[in-house]
């Protein structure tokens, strides 16, 4: 079971990781396909492991080729099979170009220099390492069929369990609420039915001296005015401050950006390490959004979305986010180069501190070696990024009291921490004891 | 009580048919308040709907709108590159090395880059030659963003293209060609050896072409001398770290004198070492920054500085002069001769006449006392002027013999004295190109203005003197569409190449000698053995300079002839210069290191000479400065209302004016300040003879020293004499000359460093860091540089004069001048030592306030002075400020709710408190007040808003880089890494910043030195700004 899915992913066109089903009755469906699949590519391919071509591939050719796509160089899908019957060219001469196409191209083989003038006279990288078996592999490869995804559905049951739920919940509450009414009415007529029986008998209700009615009494009680008022204006100062004390406080702030950028997929999904987009925090006070060159380095290649979609955010979306991309980059996916039309993104700045504030990204990121996430939150799964922590000074100190510096490793802390944890009596320094709580430290 | 008397108002409520009492009974004001004028008229209002209570609902709701839109955070943007450059990382500063060269300053400089924007010059600490920024350079960066830049070349008022520029220029340059006209280059000095081999190819490619430059102030007549002599056209290089025994007759040698940058090696000799410092002897007639730190001053008039020169000379080298001087100078000429003679090659003479006799002689003494710190081998080079030249140039341009001129780097119209001339002379040319940054006075009257990039967009060269070469380039991307001058004589050259790559190849062919360029550009200087001689135009420079007279000291003496009136100096000022900056609100804002006035030149006067003519200083209620005007007249050029200023130190029959001001094109109404003492300037000689008259009205002056003298207290500026201090111990009972103070407990007087006299404990700061600043008096010339480095730094805003008046500008650094009242402050404090009585402390007291008239001077740089027992800290009701363990006194500008009271309590009144909000305000228009000029702000420090306190953070967003910059490379911080931007920006080593645990830091060594004291000790504050006692070498050899 394990083992037929694993070469649906490897039918699959993309390199990116993708997330494991979990729906039976989808991975039943897929199996009959996939095993049919298998064996049609072993049809074709008789010497070569398409699992194992898969894996030279990606290694060494997927920077430039896709198998159904022109990139750097030209789309690979049944290569051998299209210059057999095209140009009537053999295997052999698919290993020669392999390990060294610029001899092929020198020795003046007519297809060779044809397709080195049809991309621009740019060489392929010669691979002498490549075995024979190698290149087997990567023709078995590039031999198989395309998969023609299945539109998944696993939202629909979803959201019909959610439904379901709702549902009841609501016939329940109708049932309460018809229950309680029926209970009332019955109240009322037993006790106009005992009312008529008692003036039946002729037996008189006494009544009641109706006395002063409580908010009178509450008036006239003035202590209790007293006590009223003074816990209304308590209240009200609670609610006033607690209302104050978040002006200015953004957390959860979430604004909507000019390309919808998805945390979740990159840093979750493909575990891109945050500081590879964001290089700077490492020695700079800010942790820099990434230019749009760092972006186009996995996005010449990544050109549309093919890991899990929903309703709200379908592959169609994804893709028109990545041509964004594209657009702002000035890069033409068709020509496969920049057009030098370029249009910078105005991203909206979501962690803003006051100006009066100094943060420096590197100081907490490789000097103290704290987690991106312990003041950006689970990063890895927003859709859209928001604002995790208040990022309010108390946030601040409470984090600098708590922290134990660290300080192994690390020369300049080597002497002053040894005379401070003399002088606090103390193992371990915290960012407070380190002089971490002064107010030069971040207001200058 | 009821009472029946009535109370008259006035006296017409006795006329009871008066109808001012009557119309007073029903109204409150006898006219009709004109309401209408506020409110509109009376139709419109009855007309309008609106009843007082919807008017009070609108209002009430607008308000209330708009605080809870201030709830509202804004939406900021963040735009990141496109294609990030590989050196640039958003927050690390990248640091270049370049070159200025704008004719009057010429200095290798390290230039700090924020994403790619240039925000603060620094000094090139590798170069041998001129690596010091002084203010002015220190100031540059900030013309870069001068929102009056021309922006696209012009023609006339108009716009123009480069392309429409280029057709129609050429096209004038061949007419000019082929009419048989000379095409004329008038520029600056440029000291640059691919601008000269340059200008030969367009030499040779128009043929009629003369090349004139042009100082506007003037070295002439020193650079003939020295050609005359050596064969050279260059100025003699002086090492002051050389000698020991300098005499300057009338060179400001710390000033601007000889292109300037000498300070550095001067200071080097002035700290005691061993018991030995320099010995320094100043003639002059105005109080000029090396007055002020010589030994000995001897105010002279210009006329009598050119006898002393020469009887300096019938004294050293020998030969007779008759000489006509008053005894007692005469007699310092003697002492000062047989001085020169017994240091023999450890002294030095220089002169700042600027007469080629003077200049000759002080050569000649140089020579024959076989002088080490004179230097004729390498001269300096970024002087290359010639008077006559100029001259035969006016001459020629109003006789119509000039085609076409292009000028860069000069705006003869404002410095010309015959600017007049010129204009006319601009009118008979054809065709006038001007290079230049601005619409300035000139280049608004030639035909094309060729918009010019400043220094740091622009690459160049410089021979700063023989063999010692820098490299100027680009550390920004050009703000607007500009050209510079050497890229434009290569295309009307017909040469496609970039000026960069001419100099590129300018060096490799003829400069490096094998070396790399990349290597150079990346150092900006190179030092080569080899020199280049470009050969521009051998021949006309010979014409063009003057010889000296054969005996020199004879033609001298007797050429020293007073005129009828006063004898008038001009000089530049440390903060202005030759007046090209003139635009820049940090210059204007500086106060001269002397007469400690911003925004303004004055002619200065001494007080006899004042008294004399009945010109005024007073100050007024607010305590400000006043002085009367005066007309000065120099052969019938009348310069009208000049502002005078009694200078103390001037010498009588001498007044003084810089140049730099009256500035009237090309900058902000605000910078409009001064006279043009240019006017003044016939014959480009600095000394005139003039007639002064006072005239009506008075000056308001923004001078920030209200009071001048030190009252004979002695504990603000310690100091002694060198005898002294070689003798005694400084805790000696009669002549320590650095006692720690005692006061007072239990009738026992205890010393003040004494745990048991302070009122707070000690905290243990011997963990971690622990920040000190030294500051040596000795080694302090007073030159400012600190001041602006600070200003860039940290943001500190300009307030404009208006408000410096009010005492309310914002330097965090400021450098305190003193006079004695007395012939030396010692005289001061036995002065003041000696007054008993009442009678005689008001009297004396009275007559301590007046500086004497030939004052001693001393100059002390004041900052927060970081106290570990800080007065102001005790105060702040919201503990804005507060105590670092490393010393440093904080100041969280966003808890600060201005009290004033931490101001109040600073014994050092070293706190500034923004009175308004200086930035985006056009009340304060200022470079803070527009989107160019805020690109010079430092991203690291907070830009502060009105109603906060600041002061001197110790540049504490520097020294926690420092630590954070050892963090990330896991490394103790290296020995002397701290700086501050004070610090970093004083060439003399007057400041030392450090951490004094670090027990081998220089600063650690500082502190422990015997002359190290507090400021104000007394009051037992403990700064971490230490001070070194000044010693002056009064000892007559």
């Amino acid at each position: 079971m394990k083992k037929s899915y694993q070469s649906l992913e490897d039918n699959s066109t993309n390199n990116m990781k993708q997330v494991i089903y979990r729906k039976l009755t989808a991975n039943i469906l897929q199996l009959g396909f996939i095993l049919l699949l298998t064996f049609s590519t072993t049809l074709n391919a008789q010497e070569g492991d398409p699992a194992k071509g898969k894996s030279i591939f990606n290694t060494n050719c997927a920077s430039c080729h896709n198998l159904d796509r022109k990139m750097t160089g030209p789309a690979l899908r049944h290569v051998e099979q299209r210059l057999a019957d095209d140009h009537g060219l053999d295997r052999e001469w698919i290993a020669a170009w392999i390990r060294n196409s610029a001899g092929v191209v020198k020795s003046g083989d007519a297809y060779g220099n044809q397709i080195f003038n049809e991309y621009s006279g740019t060489p392929m990288t010669a691979f002498p390492q490549l075995t024979d078996q190698d290149i087997s592999d990567i023709l078995a490869y590039t031999a198989q069929e395309a998969v023609v995804k299945k539109p998944e559905t696993p939202e629909n049951t979803n959201s019909e369990g959610a439904a379901n739920g709702g549902t009841s919940n609501k016939i329940i509450l109708w049932a309460l609420a018809l229950l309680f009414a029926l209970l009332a009415f019955a109240l009322v007529l037993v006790r106009r039915t005992l009312n008529r029986f008692a003036e039946a008998k002729g037996i008189e209700i006494p009544q009641k001296d109706k006395g002063l009615p409580l908010w009178k009494a509450f008036v006239q009680n003035q202590f209790l005015v007293l006590v009223t008022a003074i816990f209304f204006l308590l209240t009200s100062g609670y609610f006033v401050y607690g209302y104050l004390m978040q002006v200015g406080v953004d957390q959860g702030y979430q604004p909507v950006q000019p390309i919808h950028f998805s945390h979740k997929i990159h840093a979750g999904d493909n575990g891109i390490d945050c500081k590879y987009c964001h290089s700077s925090a490492r020695v700079s006070k800010t942790s820099g959004i990434p230019s749009l060159n760092v972006c186009m380095n996995c996005h010449k290649s990544v050109v549309e979305y093919t890991g899990e979609t929903t309703a709200e955010y379908s592959k169609e979306f994804y893709d028109g986010e990545i041509q964004k991309l594209y657009a702002a980059a000035g890069w033409s996916d068709a020509d496969q180069k920049y057009t030098g039309q370029a249009q910078p993104v105005k991203w909206v700045r979501i962690h803003n501190l006051p100006d009066f504030a100094y943060f420096n990204h590197s100081q907490h990121v490789s000097v103290a070696g704290i987690q991106c996430q312990t003041c950006h939150g689970p990063v890895e799964e927003m859709e859209i990024m928001y604002q995790h922590a208040p990022l309010t000074m108390g946030w601040c100190i409470n984090c600098h009291r708590d922290t134990e510096v660290k300080v192994q490793d690390n020369g300049y802390y080597e002497k002053i921490h040894e005379q401070l944890s003399k002088k606090y009596g103390v193992e371990k320094l915290t960012a407070a004891q380190m002089g971490g709580l002064e107010c030069g430290k971040c207001h200058y | 009580m009821s009472s029946n008397k009535k109370y008259w108002k006035s006296v017409e409520e006795l006329d009871q048919n008066s109808s001012v009492v009557e119309t007073l009974k029903q109204n409150e004001f006898v006219q009709e308040i004109p309401t209408d004028e506020f409110l509109g008229d009376k139709a419109s209002l009855e007309s309008s709907s609106t009843t007082r209570r919807d008017f009070l609902k609108y209002v009430g709701f607008s308000t209330a709108a708009a605080s809870l839109a201030a709830c509202e955070g804004p939406v900021i943007k963040s735009i990141p590159y496109v294609v990030q450059p590989e050196e640039i990382i958003p927050g690390v500063a990248n640091y270049y090395a370049t070159t200025i060269a704008d004719g009057f300053d010429f200095a290798s400089v390290l230039v700090k880059t924020r994403e790619g924007r240039p925000i603060k010059i620094e000094n090139n600490t590798m170069a041998a030659t001129n690596g010091s920024a002084n203010a002015r350079v220190n100031a540059s960066v900030l013309g870069l963003y001068d929102s009056l830049r021309v922006k696209k070349p012009m023609k006339g008022d108009a716009e123009i293209s480069w392309e429409q520029f280029d057709a129609e220029t050429n096209q004038a340059l061949t007419d000019a060609m082929n009419s048989g006209k000379e095409i004329v280059l008038f520029t600056q000095t440029f000291a640059s050896p691919s601008t000269s081999r340059l200008i030969a190819d367009f030499k040779a490619k128009y043929g009629n072409v003369r090349h004139v430059q042009y100082d506007a102030v003037s070295e002439s007549a020193a650079l003939d001398a020295f050609q005359a002599k050596y064969g050279e056209r260059g100025l003699a290089d002086y090492d002051f770290s050389k000698a020991m025994t300098i005499v300057s007759v009338g060179a400001d040698f710390l000033g601007d004198w000889q292109g300037g940058g000498f300070d550095s090696a001067y200071a080097k000799k002035r700290i005691p070492d061993h018991g030995k410092m320099s010995r320094h002897i100043q003639f002059e007639s105005n109080m000029s920054l090396s007055g002020a730190n010589a030994d000995k001053r001897v105010p002279v008039t210009p006329t009598q500085q050119k006898m002393v020169l020469a009887k300096l000379y019938a004294e050293v080298v020998g030969g007779s002069v008759s000489v006509d001087l008053p005894e007692n100078i005469l007699q310092a000429v003697t002492k000062t001769a047989s001085e020169l003679k017994s240091a023999k090659g450890k002294a030095v003479v220089v002169t700042g006449l600027n007469d080629i006799n003077a200049q000759t002689v002080a050569l000649e003494i140089n020579e024959y006392l076989n002088s080490e710190a004179f230097n004729t081998a390498s001269p300096i080079k970024t002087r290359q002027g010639s008077d006559k030249a100029v001259s035969t140039l006016v001459s020629d341009m109003k006789a119509g013999k000039v085609g076409a001129i292009i000028m860069s780097g000069v705006n003869p119209l404002y410095t010309l004295p015959n600017a007049a001339d010129f204009a006319e002379g601009l009118k008979n040319t054809k065709v006038s190109i001007a290079f230049s940054m601005k619409a300035d006075e000139t280049s608004t009257n030639c035909t094309y203005i060729a918009a010019a990039p400043h220094y740091l967009e622009s690459w160049g060269d410089v021979e700063m003197k023989k063999g010692h070469y820098a490299l100027m380039q680009p550390t920004i991307r050009p703000l607007f569409d500009t050209r510079q001058f050497q890229d434009a004589l290569l295309k009307w050259s017909g040469s496609d190449v970039s000026y960069h790559d001419y100099v590129k190849d300018t060096w490799n062919s003829s400069i490096l000698n094998g070396g790399s360029f990349n290597q150079a550009l990346h150092d900006g200087v190179f030092v080569s053995n080899v020199s280049i001689d470009v050969v521009e135009e051998a021949t006309t420079e010979e014409d063009t300079a003057e010889a000296p007279s054969t005996n020199a000291a004879r033609a001298l003496a007797s050429s020293a002839k007073a005129g009828s009136g006063l004898e008038l100096t001009l000089y530049s000022k440390t903060g202005m210069g030759d007046g090209q900056q003139a635009n820049n609100p940090w210059l204007q804002e500086f106060p001269d290191p002397i007469s400690r006035v911003s925004w303004d030149n004055y002619l200065t006067v001494s007080k006899a000479d004042a008294d004399k003519l009945g010109l005024k200083n007073v100050h007024v209620a607010t305590g400000a400065l006043d002085g009367s005007y005066a007309d000065v007249t120099v052969n019938g050029t009348t310069l009208k209302n000049v502002p005078v200023l009694i200078q103390p130190g001037q010498a009588n029959g001498s007044v003084g004016l810089s140049f730099g001001y009256g500035r009237k094109a090309g900058l902000k109404d605000e910078m409009k300040t001064g006279v043009n003492a240019y006017q003044l300037y016939s014959d480009f000689n600095n000394i005139q003879s003039v007639t002064v008259a006072a005239a009506a009205g008075m000056h308001e002056f923004a001078c920030v020293q209200l009071h001048n003298t030190l009252m004979g207290r002695g504990d603000i500026i310690k100091e002694t004499t060198l005898e002294i201090f070689n003798t005694y111990d400084k805790e000696d009972h009669k002549h320590g000359w650095n006692k720690i103070p005692v006061v007072s407990l239990n009738h026992e007087e205890t010393p003040v460093t004494s745990p048991d006299v302070d009122l707070w404990d000690e905290f243990d700061r011997s963990i971690g860091h622990h920040f000190n600043l030294s500051i040596d008096l000795n080694a302090c010339t007073g030159c400012g540089a600190c001041v602006i480095a600070c200003h860039a730094e940290n943001n500190v805003p300009v307030v404009g004069k208006e408000e410096v008046r009010r005492s309310r500008d914002m330097h965090w650094l400021r450098i305190d001048r003193y006079y004695s009242s007395e012939d030396s402050f010692e005289g001061d404090n036995e002065k003041k030592d000696n007054i008993s009585g009442l009678g005689s402390s008001l009297s004396e007291f009275g007559e301590m306030e007046n500086p004497s008239e030939n004052p001693q001077v001393a100059f002390q740089p004041v900052m927060c002075q970081h106290c570990n027992h800080a007065p102001c800290e005790t105060v702040c009701p919201v503990a804005a400020t507060s105590h670092g363990r490393q010393g440093q006194n904080h100041m969280a500008y966003n808890r600060c709710v201005g009290t004033r009271y931490c101001a109040n309590n600073c014994p050092y009144k070293v706190r500034r408190f923004n009175w308004f909000l200086y930035s985006q305000n056009d009340e304060f228009d200022y470079h803070m007040n527009d989107d160019l000029g805020r690109m010079v702000l430092n991203p690291d420090v907070v830009v502060r808003s009105r109603g906060v306190m600041e002061k001197c953070s110790m540049c504490i967003q520097m020294t926690q880089k420092t630590v954070l910059d050892a963090k990330r490379d896991g490394r103790e911080v290296r020995k002397d890494e701290f700086q501050t931007a004070c610090s970093a920006a004083c060439s003399s080593g007057a400041m030392i910043f450090g951490d004094i645990n670090n027990k081998e830091s220089k600063v650690a060594h500082l502190k422990e030195d015997d002359r190290a004291y507090h400021l104000l000790e007394h009051i037992g504050t403990k700064p971490n700004v230490v001070y070194q006692t000044k010693v002056r070498n009064t000892t007559e050899a």
